[in-house]
């Protein structure tokens, strides 16, 4: 039997140069004569070891990261076919502590096996949920939702069963299931990585939900900022297809259903729900004034089940094992686990599974092990453009949906961006109006103008002009944007601002730019 | 400026009426169209609003609300940079200002840049690995000065 060899194809991986290192080693095999058969992968998420190579032997796969097309020869001289040692080797890849102190429901496949095999998907458990609710039925397979505690994990934190069971109750011909997987968040990639690593998973998710709502159609909307997931998660439907997880009769229920990928166009609003439905329709991506909820009337009007990809992922563990085994993980109200994302200026970044509850420092310290820079941490910024900004006090804050709101931040989808101590905060402040006003979908007024205003206003309050009254008039801006904004994006823009205003005002006190300061 | 190329108006028709019945169609056909003709020329947005049966406008504020769409074409490379808050806490902004500094491109200007366009994007996922970039769709990691001098002396070479 040939070696089997697995080479990670998640488009991480590949930026850092897997493609190489795959044909490299593809290359020195046949001129050695050896028989060895690469798989391809998506990525275990320990992102500053791509690209990690791993090999099976009889006591586990054994790992080796990061790798360069030229350490090929020196591997096969190693005897890394047989798990020998390596400057680069990493011993079993399951014993590594960052991947072993992980609580991995969702990403429990991810990195291990083949994303396109949907043999392999199979073989390591999958649709053993989708099984099971078929068996339960469309009620009862609500009702274990409603039960798990699962919360929207793109950010608003709405009880996913709670939305399943009023699009369940709602009549009509015609429902919709459809995934938003516009990732957006700068920090956040466990969408990306699943569709490219483990996409059948989310198709299964897909799937529980429509038969328990009665659905038959199911879009996914992916960023074209993704075109490698795309392309990826596109020939997994065909194979789903073809494997009868979608079609005619989901595995033999007699429940149709399709879905279709759809590529997004450059439109941070597009991760807003309605907007995501007006976009699907083949609009602007504009926000719709709610209500009606998309649970009632979503997309060309008719009920709608609308998830992020980690919402609909975690719902095979939670048919298979029961609500209640999914809800005894996580803390209060922020139940199950949650896949975070640590990014930025960090030494050891990558995908971090556990149960709510954990401290941004056990995630950025413990984890992270500091920035790469060697610098000392200023600010972590949680949860995307639209989160908080914490300073080294506040870092013991627990990651869980009330904790953050209670530190005046939020979750969001579970992004973490580490600064070093070189960063400026007013800047930070500056570039989250900027944005808001760049992805601003227009309808209303507090986040159209007011994001534009608050960008003028900070350049003052940076070039020294009239500084005090300034910041006050920046606090009314915030709060006409939180209390006035038709969604979370003028809604939100605020927390970043705020945050860097509250914990970092010094950087609004520095002596100006002279440039800026004639 | 480059000589606009004249569009292939029977193609154009062609990709949109494939799709046309599609249900929410504008985005999967304006994807095609760009992907065909590298831009979404005047000519195929009054088709497309023909075929969809929607106003002129209509289907101009479609194109228009999205960052993807372009409107005229652009020559040689595309390299999508991206200046979101990971790749600005790993040094973006310096990399956009080397850009300019040493090579006179300006991200989304499409005047400047010989055979390479540079546009700004907003994450595209790569966040452990920042600062992140995308090469006519082939994802970069950990860019730096000298990965950047190497994009801008290869587009070059390829244009003369």
């Amino acid at each position: 039997m040939s070696a089997r060899v697995f080479v990670p194809s998640d488009s991480a991986a590949l930026s850092v140069g897997a493609d190489a290192v795959a044909s490299a080693l593809a290359q020195e095999a046949r001129v050695r004569g050896l028989e060895i058969s690469i798989v391809r992968t998506g990525s275990r998420g320990l992102f500053w070891l791509e690209p990690l190579v791993e090999v099976e032997t009889p006591e586990g796969r054994a790992g080796y990261g990061p790798l360069a097309a030229e350490d090929a020869a020196l591997l096969f001289d190693a005897g890394f076919l047989a798990g020998g040692g390596h400057p680069k080797a990493l011993g079993r890849i399951e014993d590594i502590p960052y991947l072993a102190r992980q609580q991995r429901l969702v990403f429990a496949r991810c990195g291990v096996t083949d994303p396109l095999s949907f043999d392999d998907y199979r073989r390591h458990g999958g649709l053993a949920g989708l099984t099971r609710a078929l068996t339960l039925g469309p009620e009862a397979t609500v009702e274990e939702v409603v039960a798990s505690g699962l919360r929207g994990r793109g950010g608003a934190g709405f009880p996913t069963g709670v939305k399943w069971r009023t699009v369940a109750g709602t009549q009509a011909e015609q429902k919709y299931v459809v995934c938003n997987a516009d990732e957006g968040d700068s920090g956040t990639f466990a969408d990306r990585m699943l569709m490219e690593g483990d996409p059948f998973l989310l198709i299964e998710g897909m799937a529980i939900a429509a038969v328990a709502v009665g659905a038959t159609m199911g879009y996914v909307y992916i960023r074209s900022e993704y075109p490698h997931a795309f392309d990826v998660f596109s020939r997994a439907i065909d194979r789903a297809r073809a494997g009868g997880l979608l079609g005619a009769s989901v595995l033999g229920s007699g429940h149709p259903l399709d879905v279709e990928a759809r590529l997004g166009a450059g439109a941070y609003i597009c991760g807003e729900e309605t907007s995501l439905l007006d976009s699907l329709e083949g609009k602007r991506g504009q926000v719709r004034a709610k209500p009606p909820l998309p649970a009632i009337s979503g997309l060309f009007g008719k009920p709608t089940v609308i998830n992020n990809v980690l919402s609909f992922a975690s719902t095979p563990w939670v048919l298979e094992h029961g609500g209640r085994a999914y809800a005894e993980y996580g803390v209060g109200r922020s139940l199950g686990s949650q896949p975070l994302q640590l990014a930025g200026n960090i030494r050891y970044g990558g995908l971090i599974e556990l149960a709510f509850g954990p401290t941004i420092r056990e995630l950025v310290e413990g984890y992270g092990g500091g920035t790469r820079s060697g610098r000392p941490i200023r600010a972590v910024q949680v949860g995307g453009p639209l989160g908080a900004y914490f300073p080294q006090s506040l870092l013991d804050t627990p990651l869980d949906y009330e904790s953050m709101l209670a530190a005046k931040g939020m979750l969001g989808h579970g992004g973490i961006v580490v600064f070093d101590d070189t960063v400026d905060m007013a800047r930070q402040a500056r570039f989250a109006f900027h944005f808001c006003a760049k992805e601003s979908c227009g309808k209303c007024t507090p986040c159209r103008i007011g994001s534009i205003r608050g960008v003028e206003t900070v350049d003052k309050i940076i070039a020294g002009r009239d500084r005090q009254k300034n910041v006050e008039l920046l606090r009314d801006l915030c709060e006409v944007m939180t209390d006035g904004s038709l969604c979370a994006l003028g809604g939100l823009t605020p927390l970043p601002v705020l945050s860097a205003l509250d914990h970092f005002s010094e950087d609004f006190a520095k002596a100006p730019p002279r440039a800026a300061a004639e | 400026m480059a000589a606009r190329p004249a569009l292939d108006i029977e193609l154009a028709r062609e990709l949109i009426d494939r799709r046309r019945s599609t249900p929410g169609a504008a985005l999967p056909i304006l994807h095609d169209l760009q992907h065909q003709f590298g831009y979404i020329d005047d000519a195929a947005v009054a088709l497309l609003a023909e075929a969809l049966n929607i106003s002129k406008a209509e289907a101009v504020g479609v194109v228009s609300f999205y960052h993807d769409f372009r409107r005229s074409p652009v020559v040689g490379r595309v390299l999508k940079m991206c200046r979101a808050e990971s790749c600005q806490a790993m040094g973006c902004e310096e990399l956009v200002a080397h850009l300019e500094s040493r090579h006179g491109i300006v991200p989304d200007d499409p005047k400047t840049g010989a055979g390479l366009h540079v546009e700004t994007v907003y994450c595209l996922g790569n966040c452990a690995l920042s600062p992140a970039a995308l090469l006519d769709g082939a994802p970069i990691g950990r860019l730096d000065r000298d990965r950047l001098d190497a994009i801008v002396a290869g587009a070059k070479g390829q244009t003369q």
